[in-house]
């Protein structure tokens, strides 16, 4: 029997695979598909504290092997969340992860501090990403200092372990990585979306209604695997490694290169049974190549 | 929401097409129990990572085991479904989202379906629906040209009656499905009215409606991430309780009637 579980230190999953924020819905658009207790754990789709209305369409445009989406983060806010999602995840024996957003610092702390008294919620993900109404716009992850001082605020307040999620439209990602590291984060996840967009040549108006997106897909994914390489070899605390996992070799990639976990994201839309069959099919390399732990094979990379 | 079934097996039994338009026969049994007019499915376009996304069509009927797909080659995509043949499997997803509320209908005589091109998709779909209730829907269907409404003869066989119009005059009614219904208007006094089709199209029904007071329910087309309610990529301004959201066409819709959409200004 092979051992695909690994520890986190904080939290042992069950297997290194788990869906990614923002593709997962709240976890249970995805029950009529597979068997949720299967996964190593899901992300919920983005929280702030009150709903947010999102962008107008059209939200959506694919590219070679890509998606980029403007969905503004459009959600339910945690209130309804612990209300009416919450009471359904209960019943799942696998890891969920509330992805936390903020348009100011202390909307993150806000919501963290609301879920606490939650049960159900295994870790937070901090979302970086979040533009920051206060401060024009700009995201946390966008340099160390706000990075920093965003995951100190939410370290402060959480009752639960705390994974910071990385954006990788920054110039140095290890230095923010480091930042994340320096602040308390218990975890990495990396890279949400790469900033794109596309044009419509007939009417020369930008595809998206927000003119920008962020970019998914198989596409990203040799760049995504370029930043956990490069963050883990500065880290001590775990990475799990995201961007166009579609397959089993995809994540295995990843997990050679370093991260303890992968989340996937776009594939659900493509197959929303991808999880497992990823889950499936890393069983059956460690069956041809004589692993009988998953964790043997993390950080293997030969160089 | 547990109805939504995967078959990646969905055997293609059957396949014609006029010029750019095809007609697809699907045998999956457990999909095609429990369809309802105005639904979808989301179609795997290719196994490889390009083109991405599923892409999603219209239920246009359902037989026995069997449903079919009425689609327009209009990009990648759909190109690469019009190469399938006979005897390939269709990767699919479905039935999904909420369609046309038909059921109330079976004494309503004066009932009209008006689709424009590819739009005429789910109301073969909701006219077989209505006409095993007892009632005869008319059949309004235009397109550029005569090329265009390539299903005037399937709907004629199973003796509907049809106003067709084209843009060019190159068959029926010259001018726009809209400009037909209206004109008709004189003779018709329609209980209710189903469409599908381009926006400007369903825009100037909902006006008409709006006008004589006929109920009227709209199918939305939407580009689609997931089709199952996961990536909130296929939203609609809707009216509810608290004013206006961004809703879900996969999931709330596709169809939504006259009270609740909120049409866009024209732009462009």
């Amino acid at each position: 029997m092979i051992d695909l579980s690994v520890d986190f230190g904080f939290i042992k999953l069950k297997n290194p695979v788990l869906a990614a924020s923002g593709t997962f819905g709240y976890g249970i658009e995805f029950s009529p598909f597979i068997d949720l207790n299967k996964l190593g754990g899901f992300v919920v789709k983005g929280l702030y504290y009150s709903p947010r209305p999102g962008n107008p369409p059209q939200r959506l445009v694919e590219t070679p092997s890509g998606l980029i989406n403007a969905i503004g983060l459009q959600g339910i806010g945690v209130k309804k969340f612990a209300e009416d999602i919450l009471p359904q995840l209960r019943k799942y024996q696998t890891a969920i992860i509330v992805n936390v957003c903020g348009e100011t610092e202390e909307e993150y702390a806000k919501v963290v501090d609301f879920l606490n008294k939650e049960d159900g919620v295994s870790l937070y993900e901090i979302n970086i990403s979040c533009p920051n109404v206060k401060k024009g716009g700009l995201c946390p992850a966008q340099n160390p200092e706000s990075t920093y001082s965003v995951v100190h605020l939410v370290k402060e307040v959480s009752a639960r372990p705390v994974i910071t999620k990385l954006s990788p439209n920054v110039t140095d990602i290890v230095e923010i990585a480091l930042s994340a590291q320096e602040a308390g984060s218990d975890a990495i996840s990396l890279v949400n979306t790469f900033l794109a967009m596309a044009i419509d040549v007939e009417t020369r108006r930008p595809k998206l209604a927000n003119t920008l997106g962020g970019l998914s897909g198989p596409a990203i994914k040799p760049l995504a695997l370029r930043m956990v390489y490069q963050v883990v070899k500065h880290l001590n605390i775990p990475v799990i490694g995201i961007g166009g996992i579609m397959t089993d070799q995809d994540a295995l990639e990843f997990l050679i290169a370093g991260a303890r976990a992968v989340q996937v994201g776009t594939a659900n839309f493509v197959d929303p049974e991808a999880t497992l069959k990823i889950i499936q099919d890393i069983q059956r390399y460690c069956e041809l190549n004589k692993i009988n732990r998953i964790e043997d094979i993390i950080g293997t990379l030969n160089e | 929401m547990f109805d939504i079934l995967k078959d990646p097996h969905a055997l293609i039994t059957h396949k014609e097409h006029w010029k750019d338009y095809y007609l697809f026969t699907l045998e999956s049994p457990i999909i095609a129990s429990r369809a309802q007019p105005g639904q979808f499915i989301m179609v795997r376009v290719s196994s490889l990572p390009y083109p991405l996304l599923r892409r999603p069509f219209s239920i246009h009927s359902v037989g026995g085991k069997k449903i079919e797909i009425f689609f327009q080659k209009s990009g990648v995509g759909t190109s690469l479904l019009s190469n399938k043949i006979t005897g390939d499997f269709m990767d699919i997803i479905g039935p999904l989202g909420k369609g046309f509320s038909w059921s109330q209908h079976s004494k309503t005589q004066d009932i009209v379906l008006i689709g424009g091109g590819r739009g005429i998709a789910p109301l073969y779909f909701l006219a077989q629906k209505l006409h095993s209730v007892g009632a005869a829907p008319k059949i309004f269907y235009g397109g550029n040209t005569k090329d265009d409404i390539p299903l005037k003869e399937k709907f004629e066989q199973k003796g509907f009656e049809i106003y067709c119009s084209t843009d060019d005059g190159s068959f029926g009614f010259r001018g726009l499905i809209t400009d037909c219904f209206k004109d008709q208007l004189k003779n018709l006094t329609p209980k209710q009215i189903f469409a599908c089709g381009p926006e400007p199209m369903m825009k100037a029904i909902y006006q008409v409606a709006v006008r004589k007071g006929i109920p009227a329910e709209f199918s939305l087309e939407s580009v689609m991430g997931c089709g199952f309610g996961a990536c909130w990529g296929c939203v609609k301004k809707i009216k509810t309780k608290e004013g206006t959201e961004w809703i879900k066409i996969c999931e709330e819709g596709p169809v939504f009637s006259s009270f609740e959409i909120v049409w866009e200004e024209q732009e462009k």
